[in-house]
């Protein structure tokens, strides 16, 4: 893999994610945000990898990332989201969630709006005011789901001040991450590795049933295990991942689907690489797990990252026919090992990640 | 040991009035928690408000600089390749790696220098831009010693090419020549340029031969006077004899030339050649390396290296190494000319040139605030295994001793911690030891940290901090009524003890409520389930209501009844039992069979003569009236299914 630039910068990155190119541009991605953990002051922090050709004022390499503007944030960032071109979401571990707004003509970010207890315990032992980390944030203009380690999802609808719909106590162990279906519904994974489907127009507390969808289309989610194992779960077909494959030594942080090409899968994880997964096949009649369908297959595909554990029971049919049969191969994009890498975001031909080596690595050029 | 000479710093502590006031302290890995106290220095009684804050003292501030993390983070990256790579070292390459290593080291340092000069020169405030220059300088200065260190220890260079180290050691460190070659050569009239003259000076001074003859031709072009003492001069630079790297002569030629070459130099000057430009004259007398002339130009050379290398090059070019010393002493005492001491730098310097490692490391020690110089220079001096082991009190290395200092100095850190790990792996005698018990006391504030410690543990087989730290975060758990988290945690630890209380924990909702709260977990326990018995319990348990909810009697019923004849069964569980089989026994068919009614009226036989004393009167008798009226139901159920059961097993199989 060439060209990817490397930057250390004096924090350990917990998130980073590619602001979205509006719908139907041309452009490929230029911004990312980055959020920091584990310091006594954390930022949220805005870059720009500029354009080709640019040499930067101190003559830095073309195509290193620049900061552009940063803010400071209370707690750990525990998740980041962009809600539109302009806003950004942060799940914080002191259970806050915060909306900030990023003005382009003076390069700022400023607070637009705050949720301080979205997240809190409440126990016999604990305090009364006790908060909990919010682990996970999803968002979907106007609205942002929240999980966090107390077990509770939030629906917020922007500019609204209290949460429109809450679920206590949705699971007894923490949640850890939360995903869009479709819009009404949600899809959250928990610390025992159960994945549980949500559906906010039910009245009731319980997860709804998986439900069965269009013919045409697969909902194909991919989980990454507290033991590095990638898990591919194909939501119609029950309760059991569709294929495991045992991939790094360590915990996986984070899955992601490519959103255009979506035979193409990253994973980071904590043992500090970063891998490419590409299962596109030139055979086209060769079925792949990920190119079932007609013309009208639209890959929903989501990540969801964190502790699935593995029963034995799990390890079904269907595991023996991945490698061989779909040819999946495996690249590791980051030049040496590092720290944990904690997390990665792609878009277009733009891969950015974060490690706890406190350096962010950015290369626009995945599909040379 | 040494003893230091100079007055410990005094540190004010702001808002506590020590005039008063007793203050007490306490030491920490690498900080002290000082506050006051209400005793009075005097005796006497007095009330006044103290100050109430306590304050942490940290001597090392370097760790909190943002820009010095980089340098943090970076050398970390390099210092453990370098551990991995020591298997592939062997041979001829081993050497030229090592010095790769140490050029990476170097290039870190310099990165991190410029940063900050950056940031030194943009500071709006004079105190934080003095700050950082003060700190530009220091690094620097780690980068000059570093320098040094590499071509004497790590790429050992014989005579010859010592030189040509050295040279470019200089050249490396002094910067301005660059800048005024720029402005002379850009000017109008670069002869003509004021600083002319100094530059050519500076150009011979650093052995740059060619730039300073192209210099001189210029000179040569602009006053024709001169053109002729130029022009020799400038041939003169031209044959300087220099080993060249791709050269194959060997030292004594190079020797040979040499002399000849310096006896050209001095018949000029006996000549008198250039007597007419005292410029030129003293430019002459420079390169014959008289001394008188080189201390001339004290100001232009700014250090005593500079004037020792430039010493040697022009009166000893083939000096060997082990005659350095000797040079440097001289070199030192002619330049300071009794009227300045050597600063520490100076020594640290004198030192390597003398090849005592051992001392270079201890004044590096005393004169920079924090380990990270030293750990790393001499890990990588021990890998060009250089030096002996050296025992210290507690019995490991120098090298282990200093890396050991330096991890704890990051784990001091709320967050460079985890470069602190790696440091701890590569100590072979106290670095686990030390490992353990640092990592137990990390704050755990998220789960996301918790799992990266866990899994630093457990790469490590750490099991009693894997247990310990699982404790904490199930008791947390605990607490904040998350029985599933904690449960989780139980298993990870295979904690036995915490899995049976959190169990207990659910029964005793289930027995307070009714239902069970959190069956998704239950549910899906898996394996798990065998860690505890009462988890086991609480799992078959489950399963059992699961059984009766989906009408199947008969397993639910020898369920039920495996669950309280293998005692796994708590003994406050068993009226519930019974009760559940109630149920189950006034069913139309008959459920249970002869011997599995014995069995339960064995149970409840068993169970009420060993019933529990209470202790208060009047609950208790309400209680215990309840509990009769069940026993007595259950009683009459068990003899009507008796009665029926027997019915059945003893007609024959008609339907």
């Amino acid at each position: 893999m060439e060209d990817i630039y490397a930057k250390f910068v004096s924090q350990k990155i917990s998130k980073t994610r590619w602001r979205p190119v509006p719908p139907g541009s041309l452009q490929t991605a230029d911004t990312f945000a980055a959020g920091s953990w584990d310091n006594e002051e954390n930022y949220v922090s805005l870059w720009s990898i500029g354009d080709f050709g640019n040499l930067d004022s101190d003559g830095g390499f073309e195509g290193d990332h620049q900061l552009l503007c940063d803010i400071r944030h209370h707690g750990d960032v525990m998740d980041l989201q962009f809600f539109d071109q302009e806003r950004i979401v942060a799940a914080s571990s002191t259970g806050c969630v915060t909306v900030f707004l990023h003005h382009p003509n003076n390069q700022t970010l400023s607070v637009s709006q705050q949720w301080t207890t979205a997240h809190y315990h409440t126990g016999p032992g604990s305090p009364s005011c006790s908060s909990a980390p919010c682990t996970g944030v999803v968002c979907s203009n106007p609205e942002i789901v929240t999980v966090g380690e107390d077990g509770r999802i939030n629906l917020f609808r922007v500019d609204h001040k209290e949460a429109v719909r809450t679920i206590d106590n949705a699971d007894s162990s923490t949640l850890h991450a939360v995903t869009f279906l479709r819009t009404p519904e949600i899809l959250t994974v928990n610390s025992i590795g159960q994945l549980k489907i949500w559906d906010f127009r039910k009245q009731g507390n319980e997860p709804s049933q998986i439900l069965s969808l269009h013919p045409n289309q697969q909902h194909v989610v991919a989980t990454g295990g507290q033991d590095g194992m990638l898990s591919i779960w194909d939501v119609r077909q029950g309760t059991m991942p569709v294929s495991l494959l045992k991939a790094h030594e360590a915990e996986m942080w984070e899955v992601h689907f490519h959103p255009s090409n979506p035979d193409h899968l990253f994973t980071c994880s904590e043992d500090g690489s970063l891998w490419h997964w590409d299962a596109s096949t030139d055979v086209p009649e060769k079925s792949s797990l990920f190119n079932q369908g007609g013309r009208n297959s639209t890959f929903l595909s989501h990540s969801i990252s964190n502790q699935a554990n593995v029963h034995q029971s799990l390890i079904s049919s269907w595991l023996s026919t991945d490698p061989a049969k779909d040819r999946i191969e495996i690249t590791s994009l980051l030049p040496s090992r590092t720290l944990s890498v904690n997390s990665l975001d792609v878009l277009g031909p733009c891969l950015v990640c974060g490690t706890d080596s406190e350096a962010i690595y950015v290369t626009r050029q995945l599909f040379s | 040991m040494e003893e230091l000479d100079g007055e410990p710093t005094v540190t004010l502590i702001p808002g506590v009035n020590s005039k008063k006031k007793q203050m007490c302290f306490d030491w920490g890995p690498g900080e002290m928690l000082v506050c006051e106290t209400s005793f009075n220095k005097k005796e006497k009684s007095e009330t006044e408000p103290g100050c109430p804050f306590i304050y942490i003292i940290r001597k090392d501030i370097d760790v909190y600089s943002q820009i010095l993390r980089k340098l943090f983070n970076e050398s970390h990256g390099i210092f453990v390749g370098l551990q991995r790579i020591e298997e592939e070292l062997t041979g001829k390459s081993r050497k030229a790696q090592l010095v790769r290593v140490s050029k990476n080291y170097r290039s870190v340092i310099r990165a991190c220098m410029e940063e900050m000069h950056q940031v030194a020169i943009a500071a709006k405030d004079p105190v934080s831009g003095r700050q950082f220059s003060s700190q530009v300088s220091i690094l620097s200065a780690m980068e000059l010693i570093w320098n040094l260190c590499e071509i004497l220890f790590i790429e050992v260079a014989p005579a010859g090419p010592l030189l040509l180290h050295l040279l470019d050691w200089v050249r490396l460190h002094v910067c301005e020549v660059d800048s005024l070659l720029a402005d002379v050569l850009g000017s109008e009239n670069p002869s003509k340029h004021e600083s002319f003259w100094k530059l050519v000076t500076i150009l011979v001074l650093q052995g740059r031969l060619d730039e300073a003859r192209q210099m001189l031709s210029k000179e040569a072009d602009a006053s024709p006077s001169s053109a002729g003492m130029c022009r020799i001069l400038g041939d003169l630079m031209r044959t300087m004899p220099v080993l060249s790297p791709g050269n194959t002569q060997t030292l004594t030629e190079l020797e040979l030339k040499w002399q000849h070459w310096h006896e050209e130099c001095e018949r000029h000057l006996q000549d008198s050649t250039f007597a007419a430009s005292p410029h030129l004259e003293s430019l002459c007398k420079i390169m014959l390396g008289d001394e008188a002339a080189l201390l001339e130009q004290k100001e232009l050379l700014n250090n005593w290296y500079h004037f020792l290398v430039t010493r040697l090059l022009y009166s000893h070019p083939t000096v060997k190494p082990i005659d350095l010393h000797l040079y440097a002493q001289s070199s030192l005492d002619l330049f300071l000319g009794g009227e300045s001491s050597p600063e520490p730098l100076d020594n640290i310097l004198l030192a390597a040139f003398e090849f005592d490692i051992h001392q270079v490391i201890k004044e590096c020690s005393i004169a920079l605030s924090n380990w990270w110089f030293v750990a790393h220079l001499t890990d990588l001096l021990d890998h060009c295994k250089l030096l002996q082991s050296h025992n210290l009190y507690f019995g490991s290395n120098m090298r282990e001793f200093l890396l050991l200092e330096y991890a704890s100095g990051l784990f001091a850190h709320h967050s460079l911690w985890q470069l602190g790990v790696d440091y701890f792996d590569y100590c072979p005698e106290l670095g686990r030891v030390s490992l353990e018990l640092h990592i137990e006391r990390i704050p755990l504030s998220t789960e996301q940290k918790a799992l990266k410690v866990l899994r630093i543990c457990e790469q490590r087989q750490m099991t009693e901090q894997v247990r310990s730290i699982c404790k904490i975060l199930a008791m947390k758990a605990v607490r904040n009524n998350r029985l599933g988290s904690a449960l989780s945690w139980s298993i990870r630890a295979k904690d036995a003890a915490f899995a049976t209380l959190v169990s207990d924990r659910f029964l005793k909702d289930y027995c307070e409520r009714g239902s069970f709260s959190d069956l998704d977990l239950i549910d899906n326990l898996g394996p798990a389930m065998m860690l505890s018995d009462r988890l086991t319990f609480l799992g078959k348990y489950r399963e059992f209501h699961r059984f009766y909810g989906e009408k199947r009697l008969t397993d639910a019923a020898s369920l039920l009844l495996s669950l309280m004849t293998s005692q796994i069964a708590p003994r406050s569980f068993w009226v519930i039992l019974l009760i559940d089989a109630l149920p189950l026994l006034e069913e139309k068919e008959v459920v249970f069979s002869a011997e599995q009614t014995y069995e339960l009226m064995r149970c409840l036989e068993d169970f009420a003569s060993r019933r529990p004393v209470w202790r208060e009167p009047g609950v208790q008798r309400l209680q215990e009236d309840v509990e009769n009226t069940k026993l007595e139901m259950l009683r009459l159920a068990l003899a009507r299914n008796l009665g029926r059961a027997i019915i059945k097993e003893g007609s024959l199989e008609g339907s």
